[in-house]
């Protein structure tokens, strides 16, 4: 029996202690499992701290993932999203040479716009939804991009 | 009360009631050693290498039923117990392991003997810490303790800077143990037992398939008692052995690789399978797809990650197995013994057809009759711990075990050198029954050393070596599967292992014949010190039956038939 791959967004509530982020991540290195992006960050007024990790595996793979996080004693829920809302940033460096106000544009369609401008180079920066995040990219490789950079997607259940 | 991390540590093991620590100083962890020499609290049980120090502490476990204590020091006494560590983590065995590190303001700086201790363990253990002020000692040990014993037991790894042992901070050891994201769950869900009855009732051919975590529960009696009750015929992982007495005749054998054909075949024809405190691990399965093909699956577990990891639990049901069998047990009367009649005489059948035997057709002893005779004379008298390979399983399948904690054996990390270690801490757990290591001419090696430990501690050990002069697992996988190219397995050059036991103060006997080997095992028993019988037993013997490595249970490759 083949079983399908599929993508999920799974959040993580963690003790926010040392190296409580090795214990995750080497779990999913040890067990063989995929990480697409991971996102940390402490929750505000809290002993916790939130990871957001994007993998992707079987029906059965996934189910694995989020029993053996909860087994990690410094694990205090597992989320396995279903309805979400999913954001990811992207950060992109053009040559100041490149049409700016075309920049601008594709920017404001993907919630985004400039948010530095340098002697050489313009900064910008856009969220949105990962897939879109995608578009995006893809929208503006004709700009000539310097650097890309993009923090990985949080998501809340709606 | 304030005193220093040193003295923490010692006043935590006496109040968790620790008797027995097994260890090895070392630079880093002296603090706490100067400690161990001023104390009268618990005895120090001084092992000759680290590895052994932690198969000691995971054997006075195995037999006690209490957490495991192994202390050693930083860098190379760490790296040597990781096998210790995984070893246990494997088996599901509480342990409490110790480690010195080097002092705080050193760390991270390559110093002598340091490494990054709780970044070895962390896969290998169910939870570490690095101690980083002596006023977290309190709390972090209580933890460790209640952690490794408590849910899936497991061990867990504290390690500790020399400065931190030395640093002197409020000691409480009163404060109840508070993990808020630590809450196994141990009451199985009564609609859940509900269903799983409603389904027994239903199924025609029920099987009981006991594993290692009903011994880890204390569950044995209780289990003892279901299948009594209900007539459903069980069959017992390696791990499980002793759980049933090997007379009760509702039990079928061990499954698995080389369990037995009737116990394969009835996982096979089963519609129903009971997993209590099982796995399903891939040397129980063989190949999945084909395992117990046309059977529901009732799978207790405290581990919700154990249940549905590999095979489909129809009816899942978390919990500590004790409680879970005492809650089964109060609506077990829906269910009819007679029902199952035909299924019994089924599995009979299967045994009739191909029994768990061997054949005595060669000059030299066969190993099994070396188990079934140290059964026939110790018996119950006996606890067993094993090594890794043939014997191990010829052990497995021919000691005639009659009670929990009786059987002491690497099953899930399968580490050679386990044996002599476990069965010294056996020892030291229960002084009063005899503790014997079954063993091969391979394995004994691999902590031979520890002679001196079981002379000095007055721990008389009897190593029983089922000498092919072989490593004869592998050479087995070899002769069948790799078209007999005998790599590097043959062992025909060896010490004398009766003078290597003389030599540390222990007795040896090289035995060839029936008659030496009852002598041997009967003075042994009788001298109370350490000892090795070098048992000369036919070289080229298989384990059989065999499941190949990813084969179907019920495709075993079966012992040959000879005329009577």
């Amino acid at each position: 029996m083949t079983e399908n791959s599929e993508r999920r967004v799974v959040s993580v509530i963690v003790v926010n202690e040392a190296s409580v982020l090795s214990r995750i991540t080497d779990l999913f290195s040890g067990r063989g499992y995929n990480i697409t992006s991971l996102t940390v960050a402490p929750i505000p007024d809290s002993k916790y701290s939130r990871l957001t990790i994007v993998t992707s595996g079987s029906v059965r793979v996934i189910e694995q993932i989020t029993k053996q996080l909860h087994k990690l004693i410094p694990v205090l829920k597992v989320y396995e999203h279903a309805d979400l809302v999913e954001k990811e940033m992207a950060l992109v460096k053009f040559p100041i040479t490149e049409n700016i106000s075309d920049i601008n544009a594709i920017c404001e369609a993907y919630n985004g716009k400039i948010v530095n401008v340098g002697n050489d180079v313009i900064i910008t920066m856009v969220a949105d939804e990962p897939k879109r995040i995608d578009h995006y990219l893809e929208a503006i490789k004709r700009y000539n991009p310097k650097e890309i950079v993009r923090s990985g997607a949080v998501a809340l259940e709606r | 009360m304030q005193i220093s991390g040193a003295q923490m540590v010692i006043e935590a093991l006496i109040a968790e009631g620790v008797d027995t620590v097994f260890g090895y100083p070392g630079g880093a962890i002296m603090n706490v050693y100067d400690e161990i020499y001023k104390q009268d609290g618990f005895q120090h049980i001084l092992t000759r290498h680290e590895q052994a120090a932690v198969h000691a502490a995971e054997g006075y476990s195995k037999a006690s039923g209490k957490v495991g204590v192994a202390m050693i020091t930083s860098g190379p006494g760490f790296t040597n117990a990781v096998t210790g560590l995984a070893d246990a983590y494997m088996d599901s065995i509480p342990l409490v392991v110790i480690s010195g590190q080097v002092p705080m303001s050193l760390i991270g700086t390559d110093a002598f003997q340091e490494i990054d201790a709780v970044g070895i363990s962390r896969p290998c253990t169910k939870h570490n810490y690095l101690v980083t002020d002596a006023a977290d000692l309190a709390r972090v040990l209580k933890e460790a303790f209640y952690i490794a014993a408590s849910g899936r037991p497991g061990p867990v790894h504290v390690d500790i800077p020399k400065d931190v042992t030395a640093q002197i901070a409020e000691f409480d050891y009163s404060k109840p143990v508070e993990i808020e994201t630590y809450k196994p769950n141990i009451v199985g869900n009564p609609r859940q037992i509900k269903k799983a009855i409603e389904a027994i009732a239903n199924s025609k051919r029920p099987l009981f398939y006991l594993g290692g975590g009903i011994i880890n529960s204390n569950a044995a009696y209780e289990v003892r008692e279901l299948v009594k009750k209900t007539g459903i015929p069980a069959v017992e992982t390696f791990m499980a052995r002793g759980t049933l007495a090997h007379d009760d005749e509702l039990l079928i054998s061990m499954l698995g690789m080389h369990g037995s054909y009737a116990a394969n075949m009835a996982m096979s024809e089963t519609d129903m399978v009971i997993a209590l405190g099982a796995r399903f691990d891939d040397r129980v399965t063989g190949k999945l797809s084909e395992f117990a093909k046309n059977a529901g699956v009732i799978h207790v577990d405290i581990d919700p990650a154990s249940i549905s990891k590999l095979v489909n639990a129809d009816y899942p049901i978390v919990g500590d197995v004790k409680n879970v069998v005492a809650q089964m047990l109060e609506k077990c009367s829906e269910i009819n013994p007679d029902n199952y009649e035909s299924w019994r005489e089924t599995i009979n059948n299967f045994d009739e057809l191909h029994p768990l035997t061997f054949h005595e057709d060669t000059d030299r002893l066969k190993p099994q009759w070396v188990v079934k005779r140290v059964g026939e004379l110790l018996g119950d008298s006996a606890n067993i711990s094993t090594d890794v390979g043939q014997h191990q399983m010829w052990a497995a399948q021919f000691y005639p075990f009659s009670r929990p904690r009786q059987w002491v054996s690497s099953g899930g990390l399968g580490t050679m050198g386990f044996g002599f270690p476990a069965a010294i801490g056996v020892k030291a757990a229960v002084p009063e029954k005899i503790s014997i290591n079954f063993t091969g001419d391979g394995s004994i090696l691999m902590n031979i050393q520890e002679l001196m430990t079981a002379v000095e501690k007055k721990l008389p050990v009897i190593n029983i070596i089922l000498n092919n002069n072989y490593l004869g697992m592998v050479r087995q996988w070899q002769t069948l599967f790799y078209d007999k190219r005998h790599s590097e397995t043959d062992l025909s050059v060896q010490p004398d292992f009766v003078k290597v036991s003389e030599a540390f103060g222990g007795i040896g006997y090289r035995v060839t014949t029936k008659e030496e080997f009852d002598i041997a095992l009967k003075e042994s028993v009788a001298k109370n010190v350490v000892s090795i019988i070098d048992v000369v037993v036919e070289r080229l013997e298989n384990v059989m039956p065999m499941v190949p490595a990813g084969g179907s249970l019920f495709n075993m490759m079966l012992l040959e038939k000879k005329e009577k």
